[in-house]
C-alpha cells in the first residue's frame, strides 16, 4: 500500500558557483522510507548546502516528517544550510506548523531555493 | 452536488501501515461530495491518515488480526470521522511538539501525529476505554457555509 520512496542524488551550482547537493524524492515519505531518505542524506556527507526536492512526492505522514527532522538534526550538527522546494501548499503549511520551516527554507521552485543557499 | 446529509460510511481496515490511505481517500471523497474546499480536504486527509496510523501502531500494535474501524458521518454542515481501535486509548493528548528540542536531539523526532490532527480539524476528541474494547478518536470538520455560498455566487 505504501508507494516506494525513490531518492536520487544530484548536484547543482549556487549563485556563487558553489556545489549544492540535491536530494530528489518521489513516491511516499513514510515509515518505510528510512533507508531511502537517510541513506541519500548520508551519501552527501560534508558541510555544503543541501536542497530537498519534494515536487514528485505524493504523500508525507508524521513518520516521514520525523525522517526530515532527522536530516535537519544532522545538518544542524555541522551547520549545513538546507532548503526545500516543490511542496504542495498543504505540506508547506504542515511543515510550517511543525516548525520545519525554522530550520529549512521552503520555496516554491528550484531556482528560488538554490538562490537562497 | 450530491445529497450527503445523514449519510454514514463504514470501513474496516487491517492493522497494517499503508492501509490508512483507504479511509484517507474515502474521507476525501465524502468531503468532496459535501462541497468542502480543496484545502480543507487536504487537512482532513492528513488528520484521518494520522488517526489511522495511531490506531494501527499504538492501538492495535500492528496486529493484523485486529481491524481499525472508521465511520464517516455526514450532516448538512459537518463531517464526523470516528477511528476505533482495540487499544486502551490515551487519557489526554500530548503537549505540543518542540521542534528545537527535536532538532537538538532532546526529544524524539517522531510524535507529530496527534498535534497535526488537533491543528487541522475543527474538533478532535480522544475517548479511551481502559478495557481495550473500543477506544476511538473523533474528528469533525465543518463547512463554513457563508464562505461556500460566497464562492458559489462568484
Amino acid at each position: 500500500m505504501q508507494a516506494e520512496t525513490k531518492t536520487t542524488v544530484d548536484r547543482t551550482s549556487g549563485t556563487s558557483g558553489a556545489s549544492i547537493a540535491v536530494l530528489r524524492f518521489s513516491g511516499d515519505i513514510s515509515s518505510t522510507s528510512k533507508d531511502s531518505v537517510l541513506g541519500a542524506w548520508q551519501s552527501v556527507n560534508g558541510t555544503g548546502p543541501v536542497l530537498l526536492d519534494f515536487s514528485k512526492v505524493d504523500y508525507i505522514n508524521s513518520s516521514g516528517i520525523a525522517l526530515i527532522i532527522q536530516m535537519l538534526m544532522e545538518a544542524d550538527k555541522t551547520g549545513r544550510k538546507v532548503a526545500a522546494f516543490g511542496l504542495t501548499p498543504h505540506f508547506q503549511k504542515v511543515f510550517t506548523m511543525v516548525g520545519i520551516a525554522k530550520y529549512a527554507g521552503l520555496y516554491k521552485d528550484e531556482p528560488t531555493a538554490t538562490a537562497s543557499l | 452536488m450530491t445529497t450527503t446529509t445523514g449519510t454514514s460510511v463504514e470501513l474496516r481496515i487491517p492493522s497494517r501501515l499503508g492501509f490508512e490511505k483507504v479511509p484517507m481517500d474515502t474521507a476525501a471523497s465524502v468531503a468532496r461530495l459535501m462541497g468542502f474546499p480543496p484545502e480543507r480536504i487536504e487537512d482532513l486527509k492528513t488528520a484521518v491518515a494520522e488517526a489511522c496510523i495511531n490506531a494501527i501502531e499504538h492501538g492495535n500494535h500492528l496486529n493484523e488480526k485486529l481491524s481499525v474501524v472508521v465511520v464517516l458521518s455526514a450532516t448538512a454542515d459537518e463531517l464526523e470521522v470516528k477511528v476505533v481501535d482495540n487499544g486502551t486509548g490515551i487519557e489526554k493528548p500530548p503537549s505540543k511538539p518542540d521542534i528545537d528540542r527535536k532538532v537538538h536531539g532532546e526529544e524524539d523526532p517522531r510524535g507529530m501525529g496527534m498535534f497535526l490532527i488537533q491543528a487541522l480539524v475543527d474538533e478532535a476528541e480522544w475517548v479511551h476505554d481502559s478495557k481495550g474494547n473500543a477506544s476511538y478518536v473523533r474528528l469533525v470538520i465543518r463547512l463554513d457555509k457563508e464562505i461556500e455560498l460566497d464562492k458559489e455566487s462568484e
